[in-house]
């Protein structure tokens, strides 16, 4: 019997079986292009490539931040660690086999973009060690990021600091530059001029095999992007006029703030305690973060530019000048002052001084019932159809000089202080049933005002410039880029005319030559400043000082408040009058009272017994 | 009487261009940019196999065309000597015991066994009188394929073992009845109808189909028994491949299964492989990423890359129009090889190279299936292709023997169909 003919049966099977192949390949390989997206996604990486930041440096170019890398231990995705000696993987990267499972476990939840975290923050010890062995352990590799470090510790307050993003920072970003896992400016000069330190990340893409390792670039790097450096950013602080602040701060609660005022530029901002910049890195951060919370002296809070404080006495030549300009009184008047102001059965008191008050006198001796008098007299004023309009035209004024608002600067945190409608004093008295004398306090600057350091420096700067000023900023220049921000340019002017100010001026030099600072006057550099001992019902006086010298040319400006220390001349004047010799004569010897001076500063602890931990050795690095 | 002897030159060019790609694919697939040249490594040692067979092919063609026919049991004798011997001296690789090591090579006789029998089925069916009416006849065909089978899987080498199917294609060619083709189908249908819908299913199934027969039927007493019989048959079977799946399976060989049925979903483990491979190929579009640039292969995701799976090279590098075009090489050369054994006038050839294009059917059938998913993961290597000595020596070594045998048939007499 002859079957040739079954072979013609098989001869049809084959060519359908190689048709049905031809056609499976067909629909895998070119009409379903999942495959190829598949691919891409487990082969094809991206690497970022982190820029260098910028720069950190002080207005005499010294640098005070800079790079440092940081290394994160990564896993590549899909995970699959095979023939790997674990053991002495732990080693290596020194942790237990158990933490070793459960960081394998958190890596596998929380892959993204083809890898996951390992170890973050790995040392640079470990690094070292493991990096030349890592070929042993297919699937781990580094990523290299920067991190900051910090020549000086010292102003923490104004730097700021760097922080991984967070997903609402992820989700409400406009141009899509940050993935997650990217370190972006959290605070301070980190934040506000992350757009320019931060430079633009580049882009490496290559092929990877099962084990996260390279194996070829994509495309021969056609779509690779070279990373652009940030730009170096020049502060208008004075690192060591901030370090010399700083020193003298040491172990008090308060704040300095001293500008240019010809610039608006910062030259030191202090608030004390602080807290060592280095700790707040990406790589300390965890570590100090939380004592830094829990502290009660708040070192993590910004007192130079978020805490109000009610100015007292150097609100004076404020409420001076607003008498001055709006006609309530004139350079030449005299105010009698028995050691007392009297309102009714009320008696405010005043110090010891001569009867017969002329307004230098009234600024050198700080008299509270001249500015009583003054504050009456432009309440009550023919010019003014009520207490309330008297009342609205007193707080333009002050508007005019910044306070009662943001300033704007570039530091962190900023407070607008205490300034009250007059409706807050109709829901207070009720409307139209209260007058000067239910206010009678602010005209010496206690009750419903509050003012930050800055506001403070700020009114010294414009008291220097005789009606003007610049916002206060800490930028001095930005790498490649012209100018600063325009906001930083535009002068702004109060509403007091500039020869208003000459007695004022006058009277505050008194507070230096024979006023209430004249023991701790600076000899050689005319300073005009006002001491101020702020009431504080919680505890000891504020101590508060403004000034700016020299006052035939004035360059810094100045404001100085230690909590509970006692009286402004003892505390806050001396720290202002050295700092102010310090900056503008830092080559003097400092002759041995001046010494004597500065070493009873450094070495006072005014720091309230009451926030003093018991646990607590040390609190402040310095 | 003296023929001048020319081999097939379709064949021989179809065989060189299987090989030739074969030998760019492995290199492909090792080659790490610059590390290897072609000819080091495995492409290298590859071509020094494919080298030593087509000398030994070559000496072959110079042989008294008569001298298989004669040595046809001495031969299968031989290698299955081999396939006990390794069973005592073999090394063990990736858990089965294949491999006698005779200093830095490796012999895996498994591949060799597929040749070898060859030779004994030829010689047997081409016995004069032989018959599968005879009950003697098809005790000794069943001893001489179940024999190298058997120490196959002894070696913990199922998917060679399971090659040996292939000769059913060559005892349906010459007479078996189409009834045991008909009835090795149903038994696969079954089994997959049950392991996909379960037995209780595939019985209720069963018997709502023989009601509508007899429906349809009524009149016709004739066919009312057996068709009771085959349900009963078809559902005891169904039952006791469920039984056999559910309680003598173990884990591994019951997900294997399932996932190459698409029961489920299964990408990390025993999926793991086919997913990658599918992948691989999938990435590659209409003509590929190009040589020596497909990112799958050079990733090294896909396990047993130079062996089982090197069709995924082919199909990432060269795309449909090599992976389509190899597949076309393998119809063209299976196709000449079954016209090949058809011309042939003695019984003897005929089979013998009937064998090979068969053998080569079903390693092109399970080994493409497999890589694109279609086909259960079993571990035959992919003809010419697939790296390893065993496997380029034997097939080589086959397909000149098959070619000798082809090209003196001139020399012979006809005999019977
Ligand atoms: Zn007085």
């Amino acid at each position: 019997m002859n079957f040739r003919f079954r072979s013609y049966y098989i001869y049809v099977a084959v060519v359908f079986i190689g048709l049905i192949y031809v056609l499976r390949l067909l629909e895998i390989q070119v009409l379903d292009d999942k495959y190829s997206l598949i691919a891409e996604k487990i082969s094809l990486r991206k690497q970022t490539i982190y820029p260098q930041r910028g720069l950190i440096l002080d207005r005499n170019k010294k640098l005070m931040v800079y790079n440092e890398p940081v290394y994160d231990l990564m896993l590549s995705v899909p995970i699959k660690l095979q023939d790997i000696d674990t053991t002495e993987f732990c080693r290596l990267v020194n942790i237990e086999r158990s933490e070793f499972d459960k960081r394998l476990e958190k890596a596998k939840r929380t892959a993204y973009h083809g890898k996951a975290i390992f170890i973050k923050n790995v040392s640079n010890v470990i690094f070292a060690r493991l990096q030349e062995r890592l070929y042993e352990y297919k699937g781990f590799f580094f990523e290299i990021r920067q991190d900051r470090n910090y020549k000086y510790n010292s102003s923490s307050h104004v730097l700021g600091y760097l922080g991984e993003i967070t997903r609402s920072d992820l989700e409400s970003q406009q141009e899509s530059y940050y993935e997650q896992g990217d370190f972006m400016g959290k605070n301070g000069i980190e934040k506000f001029y992350e757009e320019y330190l931060r430079g633009v990340k580049g882009e490496s893409y290559f092929y990877v095999d099962k084990f996260g390792v390279n194996k070829g670039i994509y495309k021969e790097g056609k779509l690779d992007i070279n990373p652009k450096d940030g730009r170096n950013l020049y502060l208008s602080l004075d690192i060591d006029l901030q370090q010399y602040g700083e020193g003298l701060l040491d172990n008090k609660m308060g704040s300095v703030v001293a500008l240019d005022p010809k610039t608006g530029e910062i030259l030191a901002l202090i608030s004390s305690p602080f807290f060592d910049p280095a700790n707040f890195n990406i790589q300390n951060r965890s570590k100090h973060y939380a004592d830094a919370l829990m502290d009660p002296t708040k070192p993590m809070f910004n007192r130079a530019v978020s805490a109000p404080y009610p100015p007292g006495s150097t609100f004076k030549p404020i409420m001076a000048l607003i008498g001055l300009q709006d006609g309530a009184i004139y350079p030449e008047t005299h105010f009698g002052c028995p050691g007392y102001y009297r309102l009714g059965r009320r008696i405010i008191k005043c110090h010891g001084h001569t009867f017969n008050t002329s307004l230098e006198r009234s600024i050198a001796s700080s008299c509270n019932t001249y500015y009583c008098n003054t504050f009456k007299a432009m309440m009550q004023s023919d010019k003014y159809a009520n207490t309330e309009a008297a009342y609205n035209s007193w707080r333009n004024y002050l508007e005019s000089f910044g306070l009662g608002q943001e300033l704007g600067v570039d530091v962190s945190g900023e407070f607008k202080g205490w300034l009250k409608d007059a409706s807050f004093y109709d829901r207070m008295h009720g409307k139209g049933s209260w007058n000067y004398s239910r206010i009678i306090s602010l005209s010496f600057g206690q009750g419903e005002l509050g003012m930050t350091p800055i506001q403070m420096a700020n009114v010294a700067a414009i008291i220097a410039n005789r009606g003007h000023f610049y916002t206060p900023h800490v930028v001095h220049r930005i790498e490649g880029v012209n100018e600063i921000p325009e906001k930083y340019r535009v002068k702004h002017r109060t509403m007091i005319s500039p020869t208003t100010f000459d007695p004022v001026i006058r009277g505050m030099l008194l507070v230096n030559e024979s006023g209430t600072a004249a023991g701790v006057s600076i000899k050689g550099i005319n300073i005009a400043g006002k001491t101020g001992t702020v009431q504080n019902p919680h505890g000891k006086n504020h101590a508060a000082y403004m000034a700016f010298a020299p006052a035939e040319n004035p360059r810094i400006a100045i404001a100085v408040i230690v909590e509970e220390a006692g009286y402004g001349a003892t505390w806050a004047a001396p720290i202002a009058n050295l700092m102010i010799e310090h900056y503008l004569k830092p080559d003097s010897v400092l002759i041995s009272s001046r010494s004597y001076l500065e070493t009873r500063l450094r070495e006072a602890n005014l720091i309230p017994e009451k926030f003093i931990r018991k646990s607590d050795t040390t609190s402040n690095a310095h | 009487m003296h023929t001048k002897s020319h081999i097939d030159i379709i064949a021989t060019f179809l065989f060189l261009c299987i090989a030739t790609l074969g030998i760019s694919s492995v290199y492909s697939a090792t080659s790490e940019f610059g590390v290897f040249s072609l000819f080091e490594g495995r492409s290298g040692k590859q071509m020094m196999f494919l080298g030593i067979a087509i000398f030994i092919g070559l000496v072959f063609l110079l042989l008294n065309s008569n001298f298989f026919e004669l040595f046809s049991w001495p031969i299968y004798g031989a290698i299955m000597l081999l396939l006990v011997a390794v069973l005592f001296v073999g090394s063990d690789i990736n858990g089965a015991r294949s491999w006698i090591k005779i200093g830095s090579f490796s012999l895996q006789p498994a591949e060799f066994a597929k040749y070898g029998t060859a030779f004994a089925v030829s010689s047997l069916l081409s016995t004069i009188g032989f018959s599968f009416y005879k009950k003697a006849d098809v005790l000794k065909l069943i001893v001489v394929i179940l024999l190298p089978m058997a120490l196959i899987v002894l070696q913990g080498d199922t998917g060679s073992a399971l090659v040996f199917a292939s000769f059913i294609l060559v005892f349906y060619r010459e007479g078996l009845s189409p009834l045991l083709l008909v009835l090795g189908i149903s038994i696969i249908a079954i089994f997959v109808l049950t392991l996909v819908y379960g037995s209780l299913i595939f019985s209720v199934a069963m018997i709502v189909l023989l009601g509508v027969v007899f429906a349809f039927t009524y009149t016709n007493k004739k066919i009312l028994l057996p068709s009771i019989l085959i349900v009963v048959l078809t559902i005891l079977l169904s039952l006791s491949v469920q039984f056999l799946f559910d309680n003598v399976l173990q884990d591994h060989q019951k997900k294997r299964i399932q996932v190459t049925l698409n029961l489920i979903e299964d990408n990390q483990g025993a999926g793991y492989n086919v997913n990658q491979s599918k992948i691989a190929i999938g990435s590659g579009g209409w003509s590929g990423k190009g040589f020596l640039n497909g990112s799958h292969t050079k990733g090294d995701f896909i396990p047993e890359q130079t062996t089982d799976f090197i069709f995924c090279t082919i199909g990432e590098e060269g795309g449909w129009l090599l992976s389509s075009g190899t597949i076309l090489l393998f119809v063209l050369l299976i196709l000449r090889l079954y016209h090949m054994a058809n011309r042939a006038k003695k019984k003897y050839k005929r089979v013998f190279i009937f064998s090979l294009a068969s053998i080569l059917f079903f390693h092109l059938t399970i080994n493409v299936g497999m890589t694109i998913g279609i086909m259960p993961v079993i571990g035959i290597p992919l003809p010419f292709i697939s790296y390893g000595g065993s496997s380029v020596l034997s097939f080589t070594v086959f397909m000149f023997t098959a070619l000798k045998m082809d090209a003196s048939r001139d020399e012979d007499l006809t005999s019977e169909f």
